[in-house]
């Protein structure tokens, strides 16, 4: 096990290190003087050259590089242009509202994405589980934006039952909740069609399993086979999609953080954008790429720790 | 005493290319505390067999006509899913092929053998108390830990006792074992065999052993049921299949078991031809196709002709020993 | 030449695919996707014949009209005719589908050749470099890149190329590892082939087919993208008509005249569920070995 979780996560840190490498290059080669953009038209050429030399922009370019690199490793990813705070600190400020509506769009996916698929392997063929198998395409294929969209438009506006801008009052932990409904299922809607359909695939495998025969053999209760003997072996490969589907909803989240006007990591790097504050938006990107990079990492282990069969094998 | 009585059984299976005759007219009895083989080759229908005693057929099969009678007058194929389900594991275990497979990977083994006893209404002490002595008997060591790992903690041979363990813990009439050593090696055959007849005895139970290994069968069984394609071709005690066989089918079977070659031969006999299409099964004998008896009385359906002894032959030439064919 | 060598393959393929046709008439779903897909590309295609309203032409006095004879789908803020919008957007989408598709098949596929054919350095090397792609989040990417190039739609089809062409090499790369060992590639190979000409006759030809069909069924995936991007302000450039820059027009104004979202949303819906239906039918119709994916 021990072994097995150091390569990946020598293997995670190298992942890390060349992307890191890619974004170094993107920022070089954006058009422009970071200096002259960050300080306005209205800045003297000394101004300018003070910054250039306070960002390191006077060194060589591998200099520059390496400064990046072991600045990004131990957390030094600039300051910000407007405030001249540390870039860390101001996403880390933020990411929490993105990691709740993550977690959220997880627990919407998951609460209706194994059921669905449960249900439709055990009807396996009726019109249920064709009206699922549709379903699940048809929201895994429209983006998640437009869910947001529209569920903000019949949900919020028209119908008036859930809020629609905001992450509600700090510390009410209720109206934050609640806050939450909308905005996460418009991230996770889509993956409740990616769950229902591996669930249903991997429980009808499941099902034609040896083992499964020898249950029903034994006697044992339909329900007890199918809840006990079969779903618990037919989810685990949930948290693998899962892992893999973080990086997607994290795509999802800046959709519907700007739909919904919350804070989080996504409405931080588009305002950046927006505001040509070039550190925050590598800074932003960098810390989201190394936090897809580990939740990986971390859904393969919690795999690992679940099926008895990897456990043993590390 | 018979423990299962199965007689005229037909399951027939609907596919696209239309219904697929599986099983046609099987009959033979499990007595009391006797152990019967099935012998054939892949696709003579021992699973299908299985399955229909077990109540499991697949979907898209049913019996079409014949009764499985069990201790008595119970036919399992009038029988509800509820009270079908309440026979299996209590009065009918069963041991399967694969037993990579047939352990549940994520459940200790504990705790499949606790399960399984849920009908019982021993406390969940005693439930793991009776799991741990099985395993003893099954000559699995210390025990005790044994019942808090996974399966795949197991070797093979290790996990096919578990099975028999798991089988023979509700001490059932019948066990059905469906080829439970050809995954072994040889050794490990030899043991298992022996353990199985060790636990027969102790329990009181019937087997229906089904192997394609004629000498296992010779080693372990009393009775003998040849299949063909879905038939009953030869049924009878042991000695009377091993030492008289009466239908050519049995007979071919034989002269082709590798333990029986007397000579040093390249190639292994084997029976020219296929078995037919059981979708479009010919109207007389089923062997015929591939049989070196054949005569015109053969386009008609044989009947069962009893040699005595139970001993009983589905073939017209069943009255007719073979002649030694000069070289 | 080349004439001489694609008639007899021509010949045979038609019974294929016409068979495969007839199926996928024979599957509701599959049909329900062919009829959108149809009246989508339709709309783009004959978008002037359909309105005679300029999708750019801005009218004042007609702002925020609702849904009517004159205007189908009602107008936006700027009193240009939605319906005329939507169906140009149409153009846009599907063009940006097909030509960023088209580049990123292309660069797959020689990525993915290069990688499975060439020295084991190599190959372990671009790999890496696919995962590192993979490792930013889409959205992300997106972002970075639009600061680097600006909004264009130059940048979104940058963003789909790197987003898609990962998947496609790979793919081609395990496929290319498998048939660089099979015997009619050892024959070819000691029979004094170059690797140029392994490529081109003999892997080439056995890795495209279920490309195609893989690819199409990302062009959902593709349209995404677009109106994602234009809807943020970061794709399409105004007053260039694109589904996803009318979403946002609507957004902005939600609470008062939801058309214009409802307008927007619609087509881009209409559109991805068109598609998939389409590519899965077809899937399952062509190679459901792909299934597995």
């Amino acid at each position: 096990m021990l072994a097995y979780f150091v390569k990946r996560l020598g293997l995670a840190v190298i992942i890390v290190s060349v992307a890191m490498l890619m974004l170094f290059c993107m920022i070089y080669a954006i058009p422009g003087d970071p200096a002259a953009v960050a300080l306005g038209p209205r800045a003297t050429d000394a101004m300018r050259e003070a910054l250039r030399i306070k960002m390191g922009l006077d060194q060589p370019i591998w200099v520059q590089f390496w400064n990046f690199f072991t600045g990004a490793w131990t957390g030094d990813l600039g300051r910000e242009v407007l405030s001249d705070r540390p870039v860390l600190g101001v996403v880390l400020e933020q990411l929490p509202f993105t990691l709740a509506l993550i977690a959220g769009g997880i627990i919407w996916s998951v609460a209706l994405g194994i059921p669905l698929g449960c249900f439709a392997a055990i009807r396996r063929g009726s019109l249920a589980d064709r009206i699922v198998g549709i379903l699940s395409v048809a929201v895994i294929a429209v983006p998640s934006f437009v869910i947001a969209i529209y569920a903000l438009l019949i949900f919020a506006v028209q119908l008036r039952w859930l809020p629609a801008i905001g992450a509600g009052e700090p510390g009410d932990l209720g109206d934050q909740l609640f806050h939450l409904i909308l905005p996460s299922l418009a991230v996770g809607l889509g993956w409740v069609g990616y769950i229902a359909r591996m669930v249903r695939a991997s429980m009808l495998e499941v099902l034609e399993a040896s083992h499964i025969r020898t249950a029903r053999a034994f006697g044992l209760p339909d329900r007890q086979i199918t809840y006990r003997y079969a779903l618990t072996i037919a989810v685990l490969p949930t948290v693998t999609l899962l892992g893999v589907g973080i990086g997607q909803m994290l795509s999802s989240a800046v959709f519907a953080e700007i739909v919904f006007a919350r804070p989080g990591v996504g409405k931080l790097v588009y305002d950046a954008i927006l505001t040509r504050n070039f550190p925050l938006v590598t800074g932003t990107v960098l810390v989201t790429t190394v936090l897809f990079v580990m939740l990986n990492l971390v859904a393969d282990l919690i795999v690992g720790a679940l099926d008895p069969r990897v456990r043993s094998s590390f | 005493m018979t423990v299962l009585s199965i007689s005229n059984l037909n399951v027939v299976f609907s596919t696209e290319d239309g219904p697929l005759h599986a099983l046609k007219d099987v009959s033979f009895d499990v007595p009391a505390n006797r152990i019967v083989g099935i012998v054939g080759e892949s696709g003579c229908g021992k699973s299908t067999l299985i399955n229909a005693i077990l109540g499991l057929l697949a979907d898209n099969g049913h019996i079409d006509g014949g009764a499985i009678r069990f201790e008595g007058d119970t036919d399992l194929t009038t029988l509800g899913p509820d009270a079908m389900r309440d026979l299996r594991g209590p009065r009918i275990a069963t041991v399967f092929q694969d037993p990579m497979g047939a352990l549940n990977p994520v459940l200790s083994v504990g705790a499949q053998m606790v399960n399984i006893q849920y009908r019982s209404g021993r406390s969940k002490a005693e439930k793991r108390a009776r799991a741990v002595e099985m395993l003893e008997q099954v000559r699995i060591p210390d025990a005790a830990a044994a019942i808090k790992r996974y399966p795949h903690e197991f070797s093979g041979g290790m996990k096919q006792r578990i099975a028999i363990a798991m089988a023979l813990m509700m001490e059932p009439a019948l066990l059905i074992a469906d080829e439970p050593t050809t995954a072994l090696d040889a050794t490990l055959e030899v043991a298992t065999i022996e353990m199985l007849k060790d636990l027969q005895q102790k329990i009181g139970c019937s087997i229906l052993f089904i192997s394609h290994h004629l000498g296992v069968i010779a080693e372990l069984c009393d009775d003998v049921v040849v299949m063909y394609a879905g038939e009953v071709v030869e049924r009878g005690t042991t000695r009377a299949i091993f030492n008289d066989p009466r239908h050519p089918y049995t007979a071919r079977l034989l002269e082709c078991d590798p333990a029986r070659q007397t000579e040093r031969t390249r190639n292994l006999p084997t029976i020219p031809g296929e078995i037919p299409d059981l979708r479009a099964r010919p109207p007389g004998c089923i062997f015929a196709n591939r049989c070196h008896r054949r005569e015109d009385v053969c386009a008609r359906p044989p009947p069962d002709i009893q040699i005595g002894g139970g001993h009983a032959a589905r073939c017209h030439l069943a009255d007719m020993p073979e002649m030694e064919v000069a070289p | 030449m080349s004439e001489a060598v694609s008639d007899p393959q021509a010949a045979k393929p038609p019974s294929d695919a016409w068979r495969a046709v007839r199926r996928l008439l024979r599957e509701p779903l599959g049909v329900l996707g062919l009829t959108l897909v149809l009246l989508m590309v339709g709309g783009a295609i004959f978008a002037d014949l359909l309105t005679s309203w300029d999708p750019t032409r801005i009218n004042p006095r007609d702002r925020f009209l609702g849904p009517g004879a004159e205007h189908l789908l009602g107008t936006d803020q700027l009193g240009r005719d939605l319906f005329a919008r939507v169906l140009h957007g149409g153009r846009v989408a599907l063009s940006v589908a097909l030509i960023a598709t088209g580049i990123s098949l292309v660069i797959g596929i020689m990525l993915g050749l290069i990688a499975g054919y060439g020295p084991r350095w190599l190959d372990n090397l671009m790999i890496l470099l696919f995962d590192s792609v993979k490792s930013f989040p889409t959205v992300m990417l997106a972002l970075a890149l639009v600061t680097l190039f600006g909004p264009s739609l130059t940048s979104v089809v940058i963003v789909v190329v790197l987003v898609t062409v990962p998947g496609y090499a790979r793919i081609i790369r395990t496929q290319t590892i498998a048939l660089k060992n099979s015997e009619y590639v050892t024959a070819a190979r000691s029979m004094g082939a170059s690797p140029a000409r392994i490529l081109r006759v003999h892997i080439l030809p056995n890795v495209i087919g279920p490309l195609v069909i893989l690819a199409s069924m990302d062009i959902p995936v593709v349209i995404g993208i677009e109106a994602g991007m234009s809807f943020l302000g970061l794709g399409v450039r105004p007053p260039t008509p694109s589904w996803g820059s009318i979403l946002n027009d609507g957004f902005t104004s939600i609470r008062d005249t939801p058309w214009i979202a409802v307008a927007g949303g619609i087509p881009i819906i209409l559109v991805t569920l068109g598609f998939t239906f389409l590519g899965e039918t077809l899937r399952d119709v062509f190679d459901p070995r792909l299934k597995a994916r």
